[in-house]
């Protein structure tokens, strides 16, 4: 399911388009396309969150938080560990980008709590802190966090960026 | 060698917050103003209120706010090390504002002495945070459209500067036989398109699919918009070396270029405002809103007066233009923003002091929505207040005096901001220490 938005919702930012259609699969193509899905996700549990429809914001929610939380273990677990290894970098990028999945994962929580409440005024509240966060999040993975990896890793991004493809898969 | 980056460089929040909230402070006195000088402001764009108004918006309002929003943005989308933003801040921030007071003070008073101090004032401040960007932005391994176009945007403001500095020089001196009319044109379409509009679009690629979840905006667009626009003002400064009847003849097309090029990114980021993923409103959708229509009118209405030239040629219309574009486009996005990054950085840089089992209040609460509604029903009133004062001026008093109650609204709000900000801090860290002891 997961694969099948993913491949249909690349879109087409400025990196796609420099590295052209037929390239490799690289770290920059699979992921933000990943996070375009996330945000898929979040938008339809806010919006039913305004409508007072809970039973479907609790699905929503329930598939928002379930498809972030395997975004977030799969960088940790597969590709931080690989650009700390290549570039000696331990307390860079990749220590900021953690501490972010964590305020996210806290959010995260707050949200899940709100839904349980039905408390509309949080749930949006929450939602609002968490897209702004999850945004400048990701722009910051995409603009540079990402390309960097690319750049560094050499030979291991196409087998890294088929097994983060995999993993998010499963989610 | 890969250059270190720690995406921790986003600056202490005292650094972008002095500017925001010295912004609206001046919005406040151009309303006094009109409504001080009444019609007589809007007799023509050269009339002292005019001029005054203009410019305590343009390098007060706007200056303030983009130089505080830049230093804050750029060190976050670029994680660009910007150079002790403390100092540059403890450093710019008072001088802007010195140098926007003797400006305004020199176009209200008539006093050629202040030009030349308004002059240096900017020279020195702008100078010195010209050159701080423009490392931050040239040095910074951040890819994507939306840096290389804050970097042309740096330069727009250069260049503003300099004719910026050269026009109030030569005020201050009292040269006669200077071509003032030609460089005042070449000042404001730099300051206008190469550095405000530029900063904006630049910031749209950006902010606009982010907050509203829109599709991205198409990659030629990204490219055409900030490169057509370069072109256009540049081909637009030849007017200070071509003689007066030569520059007459492609004046026009040159112009019509730049007004496709502002209508076709306003109708691109209404469209892609239709086309948004995330359904849900706020007052920043809606500033962004008015603002891409008052673009749009902008555009519209420059290729009507180029049209009728009897329209155009009457001493309101550029007021006209000037309204539609200064607090109808500019001052919008401003305002809209603002309600976006303030609460966001509230809520950042309390979170780093709380623990997680007591979360910082949510964006929301920050500053409550009706306050931010409220604020933007009477920015829109003013707007229409204005354009109606320019076709009829005995409403100038009015339309000055709801502008200027409009910037207070919106200083109170920010103000409200900031203190819920030090209530929370004050609470948190007792909080630590009582736990501790």
């Amino acid at each position: 399911m997961a694969v099948k938005v993913m491949s249909t919702s690349i879109h087409k930012n400025s990196l796609t388009f420099f590295l052209g259609q037929n390239a490799m699969p690289t770290i920059s193509q699979t992921l933000p396309a990943h996070h375009k899905h996330c945000d898929d996700l979040f938008s339809a549990a806010e919006e039913a969150a305004q409508r007072g429809q809970w039973k479907t914001c609790s699905e929503a929610t329930g598939r928002y938080m379930q498809t972030m939380l395997a975004h977030f273990d799969a960088e940790e677990s597969l590709l931080f560990p690989a650009f700390e290894n290549a570039t000696g970098m331990t307390s860079g990028p990749t220590q900021m980008m953690r501490i972010e999945h964590d305020q996210m994962r806290n959010l995260l929580g707050q949200l899940e709590v709100a839904q349980k409440a039905q408390d509309a005024d949080t749930f949006s509240g929450v939602a609002e802190t968490l897209l702004i966060l999850m945004q400048q999040h990701n722009m910051k993975e995409e603009n540079i966090l990402y390309p960097m990896c690319d750049q560094t890793l050499g030979a291991q991004v196409e087998q890294l960026s088929a097994q983060l493809s995999a993993r998010l898969a499963e989610a | 060698m890969l250059p270190i980056l720690s995406f921790e460089q986003a600056p202490p929040i005292s650094v972008p917050y002095r500017f925001f909230l010295t912004a609206p402070l001046f919005g406040i006195v151009a309303g006094l103003i009109l409504t001080w000088y009444g019609p007589a402001a809007l007799l023509s764009r050269w009339s002292s209120g005019a001029l005054a108004m203009t410019h305590l918006i343009v390098v007060d309002f706007m200056l303030q706010a983009m130089c505080g929003a830049l230093l804050q943005f750029v060190a976050v989308v670029a994680g660009a090390n910007i150079w002790r933003p403390r100092l540059v801040a403890t450093v710019v921030h008072p001088l802007i504002t010195t140098g926007a007071v003797l400006l305004a003070s020199a176009f209200v008073l008539e006093w050629p002495p202040l030009f030349l101090m308004a002059a240096a004032t900017f020279a020195i401040s702008l100078g010195f945070f010209l050159t701080v960007m423009a490392f931050a932005l040239l040095l910074t391994p951040a890819r994507g459209m939306t840096i290389h176009v804050l970097r042309l945007a740096i330069f727009g403001l250069l260049v503003t500067l300099v004719l910026g500095v050269i026009l109030a020089c030569v005020l201050g001196l009292q040269q006669t036989g200077f071509p003032l009319l030609m460089f005042v044109n070449v000042h404001v379409a730099w300051g206008l398109g190469g550095w405000a509009l530029m900063l904006v679009i630049g910031v749209s690629f950006l902010v606009v699919p982010m907050f509203q979840l829109t599709p991205a905006y198409p990659v030629w667009l990204t490219r055409v918009l900030p490169l057509g626009l370069l072109l256009v003002l540049s081909v637009w400064s030849m007017h200070l070396i071509a003689a007066n009847g030569e520059a007459q003849a492609w004046q026009s097309a040159v112009g019509f270029a730049g007004m496709l090029l502002a209508g076709l990114y306003a109708i691109t980021t209404l469209w892609l405002q239709l086309r948004r993923r995330r359904r849900l409103t706020d007052v920043t959708f809606f500033y962004w809103r008015v603002a891409m229509l008052a673009l749009l009118g902008y555009a519209l209405s420059w290729g009507l007066f180029a049209a009728l030239p009897q329209l155009g040629s009457h001493p309101r219309a550029p007021l006209w233009l000037g309204v539609l574009i200064l607090p109808g486009v500019f001052l919008s996005i401003i305002i809209g923003m603002l309600y976006k990054i303030m609460p966001f950085l509230n809520w950042l840089h309390l979170q780093r002091i709380v623990s997680a089992k007591t979360p910082p209040p949510n964006m929301k609460q920050m500053i409550p929505e009706k306050a931010m509604r409220g604020q933007m029903t009477m920015h829109f009133a003013a707007l229409a207040l204005l354009l109606a004062a320019v076709l009829w001026p005995p409403l100038a008093p009015a339309a000055g005096m709801v502008f200027a109650a409009s910037c207070i609204w919106l200083e109170w709000n920010l103000i409200g901001a900031v203190r819920i900000y030090k209530r929370f801090k004050v609470q948190i860290l007792a909080d630590a220490a009582s736990r501790e002891s």
